[in-house]
């Protein structure tokens, strides 16, 4: 087991937008190494949460540090601790496998020796040897979705945040997607992943389930679907997100 | 032609309710992106605000018309100084006055030099005689500028003749506008910016809204119920069509009632080729989104396809006879060049439906011929 | 219950990308039929060239007895059409898109009113807001409404569920199931392999080829192999040191635990508790399970590949 410190850490997180509020008093921790699922219906703050956390969005009150760096003060030292992969991918369709790697690489500020063997070796690690050279675009969906990932660690962050990365991906590469993320948690690296998938919460250690903006229950899938009484987590977030949907309609 | 074949064989009813709703949800999107929509109408005074600031043109080669009442020696001279100048160039004779407003209406000719009957003999026994220059100041810099160098022409002669008398002649030139007396730019630059602003609201507007359609993928929803595409274009260029108009009403008017411009025609006949300008920009905004899918290429078209030539081609600031020959031949197929000689000769000269008919139905060709390539290019389905 | 879309030898290529080869199938009236398959499988294709809205290279495609090319006019006034992406006007308000629709198709909301109303009624308080503003969930109801709104005989829908939460997706799937108790034939795609049991019937779909069509409790009974779920303490690993064991056809992650397939023809997959044991696991549970959609989609998915490669 790697050291357990913690990676992330919020107090009472809150964001308001004028009167609305998207992330209300938020508390919860994240270890070392850990993969934490962060659920919730569209609306329910995810975004919001996850953006407050990569030092994008500055919160209106309570606390939060990553990576031992405080949210407020220190925003654009977290962006140089942490990877982020965004739903829709952020590789450059006409660049190809090599020059996308090293220009996310570059953005970073890695060492160029260091970057071309980082480089080198993510690319033999993911089989891509054979189309290194080809553009993006000619890829095949699963294929990009594996690279994105990549440029989102190859700087080793401490913690790496996933928003809904496996949205639309046939279920053997979404498999294999989930595997490189147990590799990369193994090697040490927080994972924050949102997902709306909730068979994939039980590859989670922990998840968040987030309902108006308040976490309405936190813990391992296990102990919370006993504390739901629920054979799956399709049936605990339908326990949660209930109450949810009638204040909106009436 | 598929294009109008669908509407056939359907309720009048339903066809007519289904183009009013469609016209009713277009006026919506017009009016809730109200940000658009201040610009469309606030652009029109801002803009005759900036380009009221004359600007500066080159003249070569003008053409001008000579009228020599006296045809004697002192005459002649002069009107062969002035034939060798490279700035001027004489391609008419007139016997007459009443020949003068005749040339100008043509439109070729900028300024006509009179000689008074008894020019030599006046210069002879008075030492002082005059000369009339009478300009057409529809364009008033380039008016300004060609009687500058007339002036110069003849002041040059008058040296050489004084250098070696001692009693120096002296020849008055006086000079006498037409059309547009007061000389004021503004004149020449209400019925530019009409027909820029035509130009962007019909070409560029109606563009964009159609291949905004495309982009938010509601076109696709269009495509799969009977909405046929003719009523979809419909409904898209009647609001542009009306929100045109207002704005060139909008201008004419400060024109008339800010500026003094003046309308000497008939006011029927100018709205109605409004209208034909209207259209036939409009025909072309349909065309343009026929062949993009996005709205960021449909406004680069508009813009380099549309807008630069309305401004730079059209003769608005720059006249077409000082272009080089190229330019001068692509002006040819800017709609705007037309539209500009027609508002012209409407507000300024005061001419009729006679005097511009060909204009008129060179831009009813223009009309004809770009329905005809959106028609062909009009998808029934996605790509 | 005669057929009502019949589809014949079509494909469709997109430059040098195969976006559908030679799909058949048949649907009769008043099925719910879903197509099951992850992006790219060629789904909005196939919905597309029956929606009449693309062409096919080869193959007919018929709808409603009307050829998808030749007949397309008739056709757009029959069927009702949801796309992928939400395609309503988002500074519309509900109302008004819906006012739109029924203009568009020369009806009234009240004419047809008892076909939505369900669908409607949930959305009606809000019915002056701008659709734009509307949640994810709500948006998606609004877009059934509209597409209903002039009583197709059958309804098209192009991922209506994709990112869509639970709960709403949930209630999408009520909805339809009551549409399908009116009489109307519902081809409806998802990448959700869960969706499937909710179908009538079910084409899986990957890579422009189907896969299987049958019936969702047909799928799982076909497959071929039996199948494990094997459990232990240490959850990471279990995927990978069981693919070391030499027997293993097939072990993928479904949540904390692994389905396994065995390559001997066997009632209990012998040695496996061993060979977990010997790379430290404990607590390892091993159990027979049904497969699910997604097992044989997996299996169907690797079968192609191996046919193919």
């Amino acid at each position: 087991m790697p050291d357990r410190g913690l990676s992330i850490e919020t107090k009472n997180l809150t964001k308001k937008f004028g009167e609305f509020t998207a992330v209300d008093r938020i508390t919860f921790e994240v270890e070392k190494g850990e993969i934490f699922g962060f659920l919730g219906a569209n609306g329910a703050g995810k975004s919001t949460a996850m953006r407050m956390l990569c030092g994008l969005l500055s919160p209106t009150s309570g606390s939060a540090t990553v990576a031992g760096m405080d949210v407020y003060r220190q925003s654009e030292k977290i962006k140089q601790r942490i990877g982020y992969m965004s739903q829709k991918f952020s590789l450059y369709e006409d660049l190809t496998v090599r020059e996308n790697l090293s220009f996310y690489g570059g953005i970073y500020g890695i060492e160029p020796k260091l970057l071309r063997k980082r480089r080198d070796a993510m690319i033999e690690e993911l089989g891509l040897k054979e189309v290194q050279n080809e553009l993006i675009k000619g890829l095949p969906l699963g294929w990009k979705q594996k690279l994105s990932f990549s440029t989102a660690v190859l700087h080793a962050p401490e913690i790496v945040f996933l928003d809904e990365p496996t949205g639309g991906v046939d279920p053997i590469t979404r498999r294999q997607f989930w595997e490189m993320i147990n590799q990369t948690a193994a090697n040490g690296t927080t994972v924050f992943v949102t997902t709306h998938y909730m068979d994939e919460a039980e590859y989670c250690d922990r998840i968040s389930m987030m309902v108006d903006g308040k976490i309405a229950a936190m813990g391992a899938t296990s102990s919370l679907k006993e504390q739901f009484n629920s054979k799956n987590m399709d049936e605990v977030f339908l326990h949660l997100a209930r109450p949810k949907e009638r204040s909106e309609n009436e | 032609m598929r294009f109008f074949s669908i509407l056939r064989g359907q309720r009048k009813g339903a066809k007519m309710n289904r183009l009013r709703a469609f016209i009713k949800k277009e006026f919506y999107h017009i009016i809730r992106d109200w940000r658009t929509l201040i610009i469309l109408i606030g652009m029109p005074m801002a803009q005759i605000i900036l380009f009221g600031f004359a600007i500066t043109n080159e003249v070569n080669e003008a053409k001008i018309g000579i009228l020599d009442k006296a045809k004697d020696e002192e005459s002649r001279n002069i009107i062969n100084k002035i034939d060798a100048s490279s700035y001027l160039d004489i391609t008419e004779y007139l016997s007459t006055d009443e020949e003068i407003e005749k040339v100008f209406k043509k439109g070729n000719v900028k300024e006509i030099i009179v000689f008074p009957a008894d020019f030599g003999r006046d210069l002879w026994a008075n030492n002082q005689a005059d000369i009339q220059v009478v300009s057409d100041a529809t364009d008033p810099n380039t008016a300004d500028l060609i009687f500058n160098y007339t002036r110069a022409i003849i002041l040059n002669h008058l040296n050489e003749m004084n250098a070696n008398i001692e009693s120096p002649f002296q020849i008055e030139i006086n000079q006498q506008m037409l059309y547009n007396p007061a000389l004021k730019g503004v004149y020449l630059f209400v019925p530019g910016l009409i027909t820029v602003i035509l130009m962007l609201i019909s070409a560029m507007m109606t563009s964009i809204s159609i291949t905004k359609e495309k982009e938010l993928g509601t076109m696709e929803v269009l495509l799969a119920t009977p909405m046929a595409p003719v009523q979809v274009v419909l409904a898209k260029v009647i609001p542009y069509l009306l929100l045109a108009f207002i704005d060139a009403v909008l201008v004419l008017l400060l024109g008339y009632f800010v500026f003094d411009v003046p309308i000497r025609g008939s006011l029927v006949l100018l709205l109605f080729e409004t209208l034909v300008f209207i259209v036939t920009a409009l025909s072309l905004g349909v065309f343009i989104s026929t062949r993009t899918s996005s709205q960021q290429v449909a406004l680069m078209i508009s813009l380099m396809l549309l807008m630069l030539p309305t401004i730079l081609l059209s003769g608005f600031i720059f006249p077409i006879e000082n272009m080089p020959n190229p330019l001068q031949i692509i002006s040819n197929i800017v709609p705007a060049r037309w539209f500009v000689i027609i508002l012209k000769g409407i507000m300024l000269k005061g001419l009729g439906i006679a005097a511009i008919w060909e204009e008129t139905l060179i831009l009813i060709g223009f009309i004809v011929f770009f329905i005809a390539l959106s028609v062909k290019n009009y998808k029934i389905r996605l790509t | 219950m005669e057929t009502v879309v019949k589809v014949k030898a079509l494909h469709k290529t997109f430059g040098e990308v195969k976006a559908l080869a030679d799909i058949n199938f048949e649907v009769p009236g008043g099925e719910l039929f879903g197509l099951i398959g992850p992006d790219g499988a060629g789904k909005t294709t196939l919905i597309r060239i029956l929606t009449s809205l693309m062409l096919a290279e080869q193959g007919t495609a018929e709808v409603l007895g009307l050829d998808a090319v030749k007949d397309y006019k008739q056709l757009r006034k029959r069927i009702g059409y949801m796309p992928g992406k939400f395609s309503l006007y988002e500074d519309l308000s509900v109302e008004e898109n819906l006012e739109l629709f029924a203009a568009i198709f020369g009806t009234t909301i009240k004419e047809n009113y008892h076909l939505i109303q369900d669908i409607y009624d949930q959305i009606a308080p809000f019915k002056k807001r701008r659709a734009g503003k509307l949640s994810g969930g709500m948006k998606q109801k609004l877009a059934l409404s509209c597409a209903m709104i002039h009583a197709p005989e059958i309804i098209f829908l192009d991922e209506p569920t994709t990112g869509v939460d639970p709960v709403s997706r949930k209630e999408f799937w009520q909805m339809l199931d009551r549409l399908k108790k009116e009489g109307i034939t519902i081809l409806v795609s998802t990448p959700y392999m869960d969706e499937a049991g909710l179908c009538d019937r079910v084409a899986l779909i990957q890579n422009g080829r189907m896969l299987k069509i049958e019936t969702p409790e047909q799928i799982e009974k076909d497959y071929e192999f039996p199948i494990w779920s094997v459990n232990t303490n240490r959850k990471r690993h279990i995927i990978n040191d069981i693919r070391k064991f030499p027997h293993c056809r097939s072990a993928f992650m479904f949540g904390s635990e692994a389905h396994y397939t065995d390559l001997r023809n066997l009632d209990f997959p012998d040695g496996l508790y061993e060979h977990l044991t010997e790379l430290g696991h404990e607590e390892i549970d091993i159990k027979t399970i049904r497969p699910g959609i997604e097992d044989c989609f997996m299996a169907l998915m690797q079968q192609k590949e191996t046919t193919h490669a």
